[in-house]
């Protein structure tokens, strides 16, 4: 299944109209200790480029950015009892949230993985 | 994804770089700016390394801190026309926390104060050396010297295991272990002088050590090799300091405060709270007389997600105070903060609400410091 990335340092894995959002790898080594995940509600819509989700850690707070809009399906409910799933496995039992994509074509703006380990080299 | 807050300070002009910079980014240290410095952040990371100071002991590079020492005919009279401190109580060695007071009783910043033999070692914040100097110097007569220690190094190795860590490799002309909490003295470490003073920044047993600053790296790399010691980065520095309940100049104090409403009453010595004639008496001498609306205090959230310094806090619909610092404590496994309440509401125990991005955070005030002090009394 295709894989996006933000600059911003989320990852969307898209199946059908289907994404699921998380952040990278690098974000997680960047932000330190994850503490706990606000996530969004099943059934909240959300424009590309809003924050519908917060990743605190032991630092700071940062906004997780939706990659593109949509209407959320479904959190991550492991987070909540075990948000440092965000540290030790990002890119995958990590995930955030899932939701149905209502304009596919914003995928077009965003990096395929060589474009971002490329792009956070360059940081 | 972004930060939206964090607790470094702003970004200065130009970063400078202390004695252990180089030794830091060879241990893995992740760098930032703070203080107008590059400082280490976290090595491994701030929650193993918080643990690791309770439980062992860590190694924090202080050198950002401002080392000043004031000496001269009459430097008594003259430190206390300017500090709320009592020296006819202060004894040989042993330091003592003060403040440095505007016109307004208002915090410009808050010291150590030790008495040396010819004169008096004070230990600033690093944000605030230099106006701390230009205050200093507008207030001190022209005969008092006072010397800015540039060339020494700051490090404080704190945690249980700290003290058996340094004893070690320490020689004096008497054993480490006399020194007590609050007593300082002139040791050797490898044949470096250091001054060597049993206190510190996180509540834990500890030393706070100067070495010249040449010396440093080889000085923080013997004391790491010591099995007990790792070095800890600022992030643990601040989650160690909020669960002690020791707050932050630049975030809990400032200007707009005083040590009345700061509840840091103890840093105005009791004969100058009836004497006064320090800057800024006539204001705390008033506060203490009349209170303060408001008073700092410590929150323990329930649940995971933090608040952080800015988050207002609530009685139902009324807006009762403010947070100073606050963030996730390792070792309580709940957020904890620090707020300035109004005082009606700051009674222990009382539930209150803290606003973060519009949800309300149950929180309930609590005693500090949240984490028992272990001094080595």
């Amino acid at each position: 299944m295709p894989r996006y990335f933000t600059e911003d340092h989320e990852w969307i894995e898209v199946d059908g109209d289907t994404g699921t959002v998380g952040i990278t790898d690098y974000a997680q080594s960047q932000l330190g200790d994850i503490t706990f995940v606000e996530l969004p509600e099943a059934g909240s819509a959300v424009n590309k480029g809003d924050a519908p989700c917060v990743v605190d850690s032991v630092k700071a707070a940062s906004d997780v950015y939706a990659p593109v809009s949509g209407t959320v399906t479904e959190s991550n409910a492991a987070l909540e009892g075990e948000p440092e799933l965000v540290n030790n496995d990002a890119e995958t039992g990590g995930w955030l949230f899932r939701l149905t994509l209502s304009d596919p074509a914003e995928l077009d703006g965003l990096m395929d993985k060589a474009a971002y380990d490329e792009f956070v080299k360059g940081l | 994804m972004s930060e939206a807050e964090d607790h470094t300070e702003e970004q200065p002009i130009e970063v400078l770089t202390l004695p252990l910079d180089a030794w830091h980014r060879a241990r893995g240290g992740r760098m930032v700016e703070f203080a107008g410095y590059w400082m280490p952040v976290q090595y491994e990371g701030i929650i193993a390394e918080h643990q690791w100071t309770r439980e062992s002991a860590g190694l924090f590079d202080v050198s950002h801190m401002g080392q000043l020492f004031i000496s001269g005919d009459g430097v008594e009279a003259a430190l206390e026309a300017v500090l709320p401190i009592d020296l006819t109580t202060l004894k040989p060695f042993g330091p003592r926390y003060s403040m440095l007071l505007d016109e307004h009783g208002g915090i410009l910043d808050d010291l150590m104060v030790t008495r040396w033999n010819s004169g008096f070692y004070l230990v600033v914040n690093g944000a605030t050396k230099w106006d701390d100097i230009a205050h200093l110097r507008e207030h001190l007569p022209d005969e008092i010297t006072l010397t800015h220690l540039e060339d020494s190094a700051l490090l404080a190795l704190q945690g249980p295991k700290a003290a058996e860590a340094l004893a070690r490799i320490t020689t004096g002309e008497w054993p480490l272990s006399a020194l007590t909490f609050m007593k300082g003295g002139q040791f050797k470490i490898d044949g470096v002088d250091a001054w060597i003073s049993r206190s510190g920044y996180t509540g834990e047993d500890g030393f706070e050590i100067a070495v010249p600053a040449e010396e440093a790296a080889r000085i923080a790399e013997l004391i790491c090799a010591q099995s007990e010691v790792k070095p800890i980065g600022l992030g643990a520095r601040d989650s160690l300091r909020l669960e002690a309940g020791l707050p932050l100049y630049g975030h809990d104090l400032s200007p707009d405060h005083s040590p009345v409403d700061a509840d840091l009453l103890f840093a105005v010595n009791k004969r100058r709270r009836s004497e006064g004639g320090f800057i800024g008496a006539e204001h705390v001498l008033r506060d203490l007389a009349q209170g303060t609306a408001q008073v700092r205090v410590g929150l323990a959230l329930e649940g995971r997600q933090a608040a952080r310094e800015g988050a207002e806090v609530y009685a139902g619909n009324q807006k009762v105070g403010v947070l100073t610092s606050g963030g996730f404590s390792p070792t309580l496994g709940h957020p904890i903060a620090m707020a300035y309440v109004d005082r009606e509401q700051a009674g222990e125990g009382t539930a209150l609400e803290i606003d973060v991005r519009g949800k309300r955070l149950p929180a309930r005030i609590t005693p500090m410091p949240f984490v028992p002090h272990r001094y080595h009394r």
